[in-house]
C-alpha cells in the first residue's frame, strides 16, 4: 500500500469531507491560499472556492466563536486554531460556550464543530508555540479530545470526528506532520477507542500522540536488548476516554507505564493512572510509573529542548524502573 | 405604524413587564434561587427587534434574557418552569434564567458570559450567508459587552464578511454597578461601528416605533449585502442588576427620572393619544397579559423536578451524522 505523511493524509481527510457535505466549510488563519500555518489545507480553496474555505482576521475568539456558532444553526464547520497554545485567546468560546451549551440548553441543541490544531514540541518553537494542553481540555465536560499518533489514525479519526455532533479538538502533533505511514485512498473512519500498538505480556505502556513512536522505539529496544516484551497501548481520545482495553492490558501485565510528553504534573497521566489503579488495582505488582515534560514551559535552546521532551531512553528507563520495583519486593 | 402592529407590540412588551413581575415575586419567596436579572424598561428593543423577524431569523441573547425570549416568542409555561429549574422547563431545568434557548422560535440561547453570544451571532450569520438566504440574525448584549474583546473581533470579522447580523446595544447605562460613562469614553457607543467600517446608528431604545422604524432599516442594510450593523438602543435599568441589588451606586431621583420615560407607559399614552385606543383597551390588554403570566407561573409551580438520574444525560448526542463519504477522485460538482 502507498504511504503518505500524516499532513497528506490529514488534506485528504479535508478533502473528502468537503466533497461529500455542502455543510462543512473552514476558518482559520491563512487557510486558503497559503494552506495553513499547519500546512494540511493547500488544495482546498482551489477545489471548493473561497466561501467555503475562508481566511481570518488573528481573531481567535471570533473564529471559535463564529465555528460555534455555525455549528448551533445547522452547518458542520472546521475550524483550524494555528496552535493550541492559542487557546488563551479564545478559551471563553471553547469552555463556556461549545463545551456548555448542549448541557445546558438540555439536549435540545447540537455543536457538530471541529477545531483542528497542532501542539508538541521538538522544533524549536519556543514556549508560547509548544506546549500540550489535553489535560486542560480533558478536565472540561464537553467537549471531546482526539490526538492521533500517525497518518492511518489521522485520516480515519478525522472523518470519525467531522461526523460527530459534539465538539471535538482535534491535536495534531507537529513532529508527526512528515511521519509517513500506510494509508488507503479511500474514505474510512477510525474510531475513537484506544488501540493496541503491539503486543506484549511484560508491561503496559499506556500513551498517545508522538509518544506512541517513542514507546514503539523503546519497546523494540528493550525487547532486543533485554528481553522485555513491553505492550504498547495508543490513546487516541482522551474524551470520550475508551479504558477498557487499558485496564484489559495492565490485568495481562501487572505493570503500567504512562508517557506523555505534557508536564507530568497534572497532566493526563494522572487521571490514567487513578482509573488503573481504580480498576485494576489486584493486578498491579507495582507503582504506575509516569513520563512526562518537567514543570516548566517549553525551553528554545536545542539541548535545553531534547532534555525537556520525553525521549527513548527515559522512557526505557522507567519501564526497567517499574519491573524492577516487582524483583525487589518479591 | 398601523394600530393592530403597534397594539401587539404594546401587548408583548405588557407580558414581558408581567413575566419579570411574577418572576420577581418567585425570588422573594427564593424559588427560583439563583439571581433574577429583570428587563424591567428595556422592553421596547426586544419587542421592536423581534417584531420584524421570523422564527428562521436568529437571535443571541444575554443573562438579561427574558424578555428577548419572549418577544421571539417564547412559551411562558416553559419559560417559567426553566427559572423554577423544572423538568418541562425549556431546557430541562439544566439552564435556568440565564441560559434559555429556543431553536423553534430561532433563539439560540441566552449567555451568562458578558459578550459570549455576539461570536455566536457571528457564525450564524456565516451560516445564513453560507446558505444563501434572506434570513438575518440579531445579537443582543449590553453596553458592558461592548468592552470585551468578543465585541470588537466579531464587529470586525462580520465587517469583511458582510454578514447579515445586526449587533443591538442595550445601552442601560450600567455595568453592574459601573455607569457607562466610567467605562467608556465615547458618548456614542455607536460610534465604535466606524472603527469597522460598518454603519451605525444610536436610537432612543424606551421608543418602541423608533427602535422598529430603525430595526426596518438596518435589516434592509444588511439584506442587501451592505454588512453588519451597529444599533445602540440608549435605555435604563429601571430595576438593579438583579433582583436584590441594594443600588448604592446610583440615586432615587435618577431612577425616578427614567421612570419618566417608561417605555410600556410612553406606548399606552401613544395609543390613547395618536390611535384614539380607549383606556378600556389598555387596561383589558394589561389584565389579560397578567393573567395569562399568572396561570403560567402556577402551572410551571405544579411541574415536577428534573430525575436525578438524567443528571448525567445530555452532555453529548451519542448519535453520529449520516454522510456518505465520497472519495475524492469522484468530485461532486
Amino acid at each position: 500500500m502507498r504511504k503518505i505523511s500524516m499532513r497528506e493524509a490529514i488534506n485528504e481527510a479535508l478533502h473528502i469531507a468537503f466533497n461529500s457535505d455542502d455543510r462543512v466549510f473552514m476558518i482559520g488563519e491563512d487557510i486558503a491560499v497559503y494552506g495553513g500555518q499547519l500546512r494540511c489545507s493547500y488544495g482546498l480553496v482551489e477545489n471548493f472556492g473561497p466561501d467555503r474555505v475562508r481566511d481570518t482576521p488573528i481573531s481567535e475568539m471570533a473564529i471559535v466563536g463564529a465555528g460555534v456558532g455555525a455549528a448551533l444553526s445547522g452547518k458542520r464547520p472546521i475550524v483550524e486554531l494555528s496552535y493550541i497554545d492559542f487557546l488563551g485567546t479564545c478559551f471563553d468560546q471553547v469552555l463556556n460556550q461549545a463545551a456548555k451549551i448542549r448541557y445546558m440548553y438540555g439536549g435540545h441543541v447540537n455543536i457538530p464543530l471541529v477545531i483542528r490544531t497542532q501542539c508538541g514540541a521538538g522544533l524549536g518553537n519556543g514556549a508560547q508555540h509548544s506546549q500540550s494542553l489535553e489535560a486542560i481540555l480533558g478536565h472540561i465536560p464537553g467537549i471531546r479530545v482526539v490526538m492521533p499518533s500517525n497518518a492511518y489514525d489521522a485520516k480515519g479519526l478525522l472523518l470519525h470526528a467531522i461526523r460527530d455532533n459534539n465538539p471535538v479538538v482535534f491535536i495534531e502533533h507537529k513532529a508527526l506532520y512528515k511521519k509517513r505511514s500506510e494509508v488507503p485512498e479511500e474514505p474510512y473512519e477510525v474510531d475513537y477507542t484506544t488501540d493496541v500498538k503491539k503486543q506484549g505480556n511484560d508491561v503496559t505502556v499506556i500513551t498517545y500522540s508522538a509518544m506512541v513512536n517513542n514507546s514503539l522505539q523503546a519497546a523494540e529496544k528493550l525487547l532486543s536488548e533485554d528481553g522485555i516484551d513491553v505492550e504498547v497501548v495508543d490513546v487516541r481520545a482522551i474524551e470520550p476516554l475508551d479504558i477498557q482495553p487499558i485496564i484489559d492490558s495492565v490485568k495481562k501485565t501487572g505493570h503500567a507505564v504512562i508517557v506523555h510528553e505534557a508536564c507530568k504534573k497534572g497532566g493526563f497521566g494522572g487521571e490514567l493512572a487513578a482509573q488503573v489503579q481504580e480498576f485494576a488495582f489486584d493486578a498491579l505488582q507495582s507503582p504506575i510509573l509516569r513520563v512526562g515534560a518537567p514543570n516548566v514551559p517549553v525551553p528554545f535552546a536545542v539541548n535545553l529542548e531534547n532534555a525537556y521532551v520525553p525521549d527513548v531512553s527515559r522512557i526505557i528507563e522507567t519501564v526497567k524502573e517499574c519491573l524492577s520495583y516487582e524483583r525487589t519486593k518479591v | 405604524m398601523d394600530r393592530q402592529t403597534l397594539l401587539n407590540m404594546f401587548r408583548t412588551m405588557v407580558c414581558i413587564r408581567e413575566f419579570e413581575t411574577e418572576a420577581i415575586e418567585l425570588a422573594k419567596s427564593n424559588a427560583t434561587r439563583a439571581a433574577i436579572h429583570t428587563y424591567n424598561g428595556q422592553e421596547a428593543i426586544a419587542v421592536g427587534v423581534c417584531a420584524h423577524m421570523t422564527n428562521k431569523d436568529y437571535i443571541t441573547s444575554t443573562h438579561r434574557g427574558h424578555g428577548h425570549c419572549l418577544a421571539k416568542g417564547a412559551n411562558l409555561e416553559k419559560m417559567f418552569a426553566e427559572l423554577l429549574g423544572r423538568e418541562e422547563g425549556y431546557c430541562k431545568g439544566k439552564g435556568g434564567s440565564m441560559h434559555i434557548a429556543d431553536l423553534s422560535t430561532g433563539n439560540l440561547g441566552a449567555n451568562g458570559i458578558v459578550g459570549g453570544g455576539i461570536p455566536l451571532a457571528t457564525g450564524a450569520a456565516l451560516s445564513v450567508q453560507l446558505s444563501n438566504s434572506k434570513n438575518f440574525v440579531v445579537s443582543f448584549f449590553g453596553d458592558g459587552a461592548t468592552n470585551q474583546g468578543s465585541f470588537h473581533e466579531s464587529l470586525n470579522l462580520a465587517s469583511i464578511w458582510a454578514l447579515p447580523v445586526i449587533y443591538v446595544i442595550e445601552n442601560n447605562e450600567y455595568g453592574i454597578s459601573t455607569k457607562v460613562s466610567k467605562a467608556t469614553n465615547i458618548e456614542n457607543l455607536a460610534d465604535r461601528a466606524a472603527a469597522y467600517g460598518i454603519l451605525g446608528m444610536s436610537v432612543d431604545g424606551n421608543d418602541v416605533v423608533k427602535v422598529y422604524d430603525h430595526m426596518a432599516l438596518a435589516i434592509d442594510h444588511v439584506r442587501s449585502g451592505k454588512g453588519p450593523v451597529l444599533v445602540e438602543m440608549k435605555t435604563y435599568r429601571l430595576a438593579g442588576h438583579y433582583f436584590g441589588d441594594n443600588q448604592n451606586y446610583r440615586t432615587r431621583q435618577e431612577v425616578d427620572s427614567w421612570k419618566l420615560k417608561d417605555p410600556i407607559v410612553n406606548c399606552e399614552k401613544r395609543l390613547q393619544m395618536e390611535y384614539a385606543v380607549s383606556s378600556e383597551t389598555i387596561n383589558q390588554i394589561k389584565a389579560e397579559e397578567t393573567e395569562k403570566v399568572l396561570d403560567a407561573s402556577a402551572k410551571a409551580k405544579l411541574m415536577s423536578e428534573p430525575d436525578v438520574d438524567d443528571l448525567i444525560e445530555d452532555l453529548y448526542d451519542p448519535d453520529f451524522e449520516e454522510i456518505t463519504w465520497i472519495p475524492i477522485n469522484n468530485q461532486k460538482k
